[in-house]
């Protein structure tokens, strides 16, 4: 067997372990094994390119690998699971710039069309890997200055509280697209396209900046996502200049997963990715004052009272929300669901969809606090059981339980919400009645049911306990 | 079909091209493509969101297989601008793979832990 077949054998493997591995991630269970599969898919990928003829020296590569993997490591296991959003997106941008560099490299190679003929799957088509190549310097560019716009946003640096809003952004951001178009049309009549392959990158990089930059907040997790996925077509588009098969296979499996979350995501928000990316939202017309909602209806309260309220309570849901990743309550959350627990009170989590601000992030935090994830109920499968729900604690969370959203007519109208107002009492744990990312007042706090307690997530979560143990 | 008999029959549709260069390399590339892409909605719409973050996790560290022409690049050490470009590749690429599944492997050990207590 000659050394190309080896290759192109090994790569086989190397995706059908990355298939194995996301297959793996079907369950909490099988988890942990699909994410070594895949591990060990880059492994074999790795090692089979090693062996490459094109490959004449290693001390560039081992210089490469030793910096990356040190990097890549420290920050593994340093990172607090709560910046678990920020880590993500950060790492999004990075796949998404070593593509650009990859792409630039090939078209900097003297003769780059007749390279690689192992990798490649038979004779080479010129246009096409220009194309390639061009889209994998777009998207790649795009997805490395959006991620590191998003993780600087995520981070809360103090310069990027507030996008930065302009008139005749929307008119930039499409001028700056079909200037990288001209840009590939150029390079396809040109016979040194280097140039404005580099070019190109420059266009991208601002047009990239510029696309993420009007997101925040809430939508956070549509962003996230969203780049999750143009990392893995920007490989996939290096794959097409490479003519090489694991790098399409593996890159369209993240591009179609990115795509899957990003629409579970918009879906979640009752809005469209078009309206998330380059809409505003703003109260409409039909929401009503902060006032007119709240006007002399809201009842503050206190641990000891909202500790009398499980005395008789045989059944409690917990909703977490932002709030409870900022004020890094998840393990006193994980101590007050055991304590009345303990008391012989059923206690289940409700996570919605778009709690936090990427998909699935409660449910990580809440696993950090070593809550079993069969405590943890989806929307769908929670919102009928709290007609029978005694107590509901919502933690830092407010358009996602603003009844509001059942108002068509509402900015959020339409929204799926858990339906936490249906419970007996409901008690909302939060710092004041600022709005939530919509900027809409939320009636629930109003609510005949319904009790405020003003106060920081986790503050709250080590009264209550102690207030049940005084009790 | 199940996912793996699409993807064999995808690397089939890569190799034939390989045995005969005159193929068409493209079809073949975007047969491959448009099949994966196929597997990955299969199994991705059947992850559970509580396994969401890590999906994005480690299917991000799966991404930085860009790892693989980087490497290709960075060996190209007779071409100084080529094994440049391929060393800054190999960096990004790197940090992307290893912490991305180190990452998500510490994510997932505590979904898969019990509590010491109970």
């Amino acid at each position: 067997m000659d050394q190309t077949t080896i290759i192109a054998l090994a790569y086989l493997v190397a995706a059908v372990l990355f298939i194995l591995g996301l297959k793996g991630l079907t369950h909490p269970r099988t988890a942990v094994r699909g994410n070594l599969l895949g591990a060990l898919g880059m492994l074999v990928a790795v090692l089979a390119t090693l062996i490459h003829h094109d490959v004449v020296g290693y001390t560039l590569i081992i210089v490469g690998l030793v910096i990356g993997g040190l990097i890549g490591a420290v920050v593994a296991v340093k990172i607090e699971m709560t910046a678990m959003p920020e880590l993500v997106a950060l790492f999004n941008g990075f796949g998404g710039g070593a593509s650009v560099f990859v792409a630039g490299a090939e078209l900097t190679r003297p003769g780059p069309y007749e390279v690689m003929a192992s990798a490649r799957l038979g004779a080479p088509l010129l246009d096409a890997s220009i194309i390639a190549a061009f889209l994998a310097g777009v998207i790649g560019a795009v997805t490395f200055w959006g991620s590191l716009l998003a993780f600087c946003k995520l981070r809360e640096f103090q310069k990027f509280r507030k996008p930065w809003v302009f008139p005749g952004m929307q008119a930039l951001n499409i001028g700056l697209a079909v200037l990288c178009a001209a840009l590939l049309a150029a390079a396809l009549m040109s016979p040194a396209p280097v140039m404005m392959f580099w070019s190109l990158v420059v266009v991208a990089s601002v047009l990239g900046w510029f696309l993420v930059n009007p997101i925040g907040g809430a939508d956070m997790p549509v962003v996230i996502a969203l780049l999750n996925s143009y990392s893995g077509l920007a490989a996939c588009a290096t794959g097409f200049v490479l003519s090489n098969s694991v790098l399409i296979i593996a890159g369209s499996l993240v591009g179609a997963s990115g795509l899957i979350l990003t629409n579970i995501m918009c879906k979640a928000m009752n809005r469209s990715l078009g309206n998330v990316l380059f809409g505003v939202l703003a109260p409409s017309e039909a929401d009503a004052t902060a006032d007119e909602v709240y006007g002399g209806r809201v009842k503050a309260t206190s641990a000891e009272e909202v500790a009398m309220l499980f005395d008789n309570a045989r059944r409690a849901v917990i909703v977490p929300g932002y709030g409870m990743a900022v004020a890094q309550a998840q393990h006193a959350v994980r101590d007050l669901g055991d304590l009345l627990e303990a008391r012989g009170i059923e206690v289940e989590y409700a996570i919605h969809p778009v709690a936090g601000r990427m998909p699935g992030h409660m449910n990580v935090l809440l696993a950090e606090a070593e809550v079993p994830y069969e405590k943890l109920q989806e929307m769908d499968a929670v919102n009928p059981s709290f007609a029978q729900t005694d107590v509901v604690l919502v933690i830092g969370a407010n358009d996602v339980v603003n009844p509001v959203a059942r108002d068509p007519r509402s900015a959020i109208g339409g929204m799926p919400i858990l339906d936490v107002d249906k419970a007996r009492t409901v008690v909302v744990v939060k710092r004041s009645l600022s709005p939530g990312f919509a900027g809409i007042p939320n009636p629930l706090f109003a609510a005949d049911n319904c009790l405020m307690f003003f106060a920081d997530g986790k503050k709250a979560m080590l009264d209550l306990i102690a207030a049940l143990k005084e009790a | 079909m199940t996912a793996n008999s699409l993807i064999l029959l995808a690397a089939e549709a890569g190799q034939g091209a390989a045995d005969q260069p005159e193929a068409l390399p493209l079809l073949a590339a975007l047969t491959i493509f448009v099949l994966a892409i196929f597997v990955g909605f299969e199994i991705i719409t059947k992850i559970p969101p509580t396994l969401h973050t890590p999906l994005m996790s480690g299917s991000n560290a799966i991404s930085g297989i860009t790892l693989v022409g980087a490497l290709l690049a960075a060996g190209h050490e007779n071409q100084t601008a080529v094994a440049v470009l391929g060393t800054l590749a190999v960096i990004l690429a790197t940090i992307n793979v290893v912490g991305g599944f180190l990452v998500t492997n510490r994510m997932l050990e505590m979904f898969r832990r019990k509590r010491p207590h109970e």
